[in-house]
């Protein structure tokens, strides 16, 4: 069985974003790009599973700009066998993607496909649900565990949801998101890193998949949030008391 | 324009979320002229939920109810195909949900087979297809349009639009209820299958709602001490709440993590015991009314946005809160 893995280039998780002044969006230039960690998560997991004998294959896809190819870079470093770039420049919205992967699944035939939950840039957790809404397949979102059975042709996943853990089980082919908990994901070792330089990643544009990259979405603006107001620092657990009290009456 | 709510419900009630999806429709300029709420499930308890909805709210002006095993569980496959069905139906211009676990899951899948882009975790709307959500884990707004033809489809943040304390009772105002006819509905029977929820059952409000949070990090450095926590959040009648490294550490489940990836909360009070203050925690929590922090470290970042801050020993300072603060009302 093989394994499609989506990753997805984003401005660091330790980079502290700045929002341009003219409101188009936020400064990408110069700053640090990693792969998204729920992104890290499912590849690790896809790995993972590969390590226990019940996969063959684990093909890392990305999509944008040039770049990404350097994110696809750190994904073979990890692990995955091969990977797939789909050129896009201009804003891929989650809808999108959804419509590339299931052409890249259409021809790869994975029986699972893996992504991180949501991306730490636009927050949207959008991607997973809407491939796998497109493809008919059964989805496992926000998982803390996956147990394959290879024999049966079923995967089990505990999903994180707002009042505890619900385990699904899913037919594959099946789609599945990762949430933080799922795993910790490896280090690529120097050794990996240059292996990964020499393993094949394919391209393809959205043309040639015949995919049609239209919006029906659209940037108005973007903004910093509201600062909170400076607070003040207190001496004492009576004074905290009584300003909960008498100044801002919460208790 | 109209709307469709897609609603939960839990023990023949309308859930707080939903509810708050509903208010989500109150701010939508000519669209809350006709609602509509969407029930699924079987048994008593959903038909005693649309007896609910159908008063619960001055806005709604249907309930739609879709009665099937099918829907006992919350599973993604046939909701989606549910809320495609019911909007080819109806016509709708709106769709909403709240962002819940069940939205965040459900939501985006109906918006794919219906080709159409969801707009999440929404916070804010500017007008009939505007709508501003957070990005980079709140560190940025971003306001976004929706220019589709088909309808717009929402989740909505359930802390940015408070569903009203009390429920409307004026029994001249019911929506009438109808069953949705489920006799085409043709779900792929058995590609998933829900297999159990384990939840941690306590007394405490619960974390989503609560009026005062307590909440404690890594500092308190294991399940024993964060007992500490649960106790003072006993005294305030306070729902209790953890950053995701005490989660982590195995100190309390996963349910009550607050966070970008957690609960998002918006509490009157929000008091923070050893929290270092990640930018990913103080996205679940920036909008509380009032914070306080009580960190050893005085450079700890959670001090930039608490409006009280203590810095001191929290094996001090919780046992001397816990003597002198009144007892709740």
């Amino acid at each position: 069985m093989k394994i499609m893995v989506a990753i997805k280039r984003v401005v660091d998780y330790a980079v502290k974003i700045r929002v341009k002044p003219d409101k188009t969006g936020v400064v990408t230039q110069n700053v640090k790009m990693s792969m998204n960690p729920f992104c890290e998560i499912a590849l690790e997991e896809a790995l993972r599973i590969r390590e226990s004998g019940l996969a063959s294959e684990v093909v890392a896809v990305s999509m944008g700009p040039a770049q990404s190819v350097d994110t696809l870079r750190t994904g073979l470093a990890m692990g995955a066998d091969r990977g797939i770039h789909v050129e896009a420049n201009g804003s891929l919205y989650p809808l999108s993607v959804a419509k590339i992967l299931k052409k890249l699944v259409e021809i790869e035939k994975p029986g699972l496909l893996i992504l991180g939950k949501q991306a730490i840039d636009d927050d949207c957790n959008q991607t997973g649900q809407m491939t796998a809404g497109l493809l008919n397949w059964p989805q496992g979102t926000f998982a803390s565990k996956v147990v394959l059975d290879k024999e049966k042709q079923v995967v089990t996943v505990d999903r994180e949801v707002d009042d505890g853990i619900e385990t699904v089980s899913l037919n594959l082919p099946a789609v599945i998101t990762t949430d933080l908990r799922l795993n910790q994901p490896r280090y690529a070792t120097l050794p990996n890193i240059m292996k990964a330089k020499s393993k094949p990643i394919k391209k393809y544009t959205p043309e040639e998949l015949n995919v049609e990259i239209k919006s029906d979405l659209e940037i108005v603006q973007v903004t910093e949030p509201p600062k909170r107001k400076a607070g003040v620092v207190l001496s004492s657990v009576d004074e905290l008391i009584d300003k909960l009290k008498h100044e801002a009456r919460v208790i | 324009g109209s709307t469709l709510v897609v609603a939960e419900h839990d023990g023949g009630a309308i859930r707080a979320p939903s509810l708050s999806a509903l208010t989500a429709t109150t701010c939508l300029p000519d669209s809350g002229s006709s609602v509509s709420l969407l029930l699924a499930g079987s048994g008593p308890s959903l038909h005693q939920a649309a007896s609910h909805a159908a008063s619960c709210h001055p806005s709604i002006s249907q309930v739609l109810v879709a009665d099937s095993d099918t829907f006992k569980s919350p599973l993604a496959e046939p909701w989606a195909k549910l809320v495609h069905m019911v909007q080819q139906r109806g016509g709708y211009s709106h769709i909403i949900a709240a962002s819940s676990s069940f939205g965040k899951n459900v939501m985006p899948r109906a918006a794919a087979l219906l080709d159409v882009s969801p707009v999440t975790d929404v916070t804010g709307i500017s007008d009939s297809h505007t709508f501003v959500r957070p990005i980079y884990a709140g560190n940025a707004l971003c306001t976004v349009r929706y220019t589709g033809a088909g309808p717009c489809i929402l989740t909505i943040r359930a802390t940015s639009f408070p569903a009203p304390q009390k429920s409307v009772d004026s029994k001249s105002n019911e929506a009438s209820i109808s069953q949705v006819d489920l006799s085409t509905f043709d779900e792929d029977l058995g590609k998933s299958r829900y297999i159990s929820q384990t939840t941690q059952e306590d007394e405490r409000p619960d974390l989503g709602n609560a009026r005062i949070v307590v909440s404690g990090g890594r500092a308190l450095k294991n399940a024993e001490n964060f007992k500490l926590i649960e106790n003072l959040a006993e005294k305030l009648g306070a729902a209790v709440g953890a950053t995701r490294a005490a989660v982590d550490a195995g100190f309390v489940p996963n349910e009550l993590q607050v966070g970008q990836t957690g609960k998002i909360v918006a509490p009157e009070l929000y008091m923070a015991f050893g929290v270092s203050g990640a930018i990913q925690h103080i996205a679940g929590m920036r909008d509380s009314k009032v914070i306080v922090a009580v960190n050893n470290d005085a450079d700890a970042p959670i001090f930039q946005v608490a409006d009280y801050g203590l810095v001191g020993d929290l094996f001090e300072v919780i046992p001397e809160l816990l003597e002198k603060l009144p007892e709740k009302k």
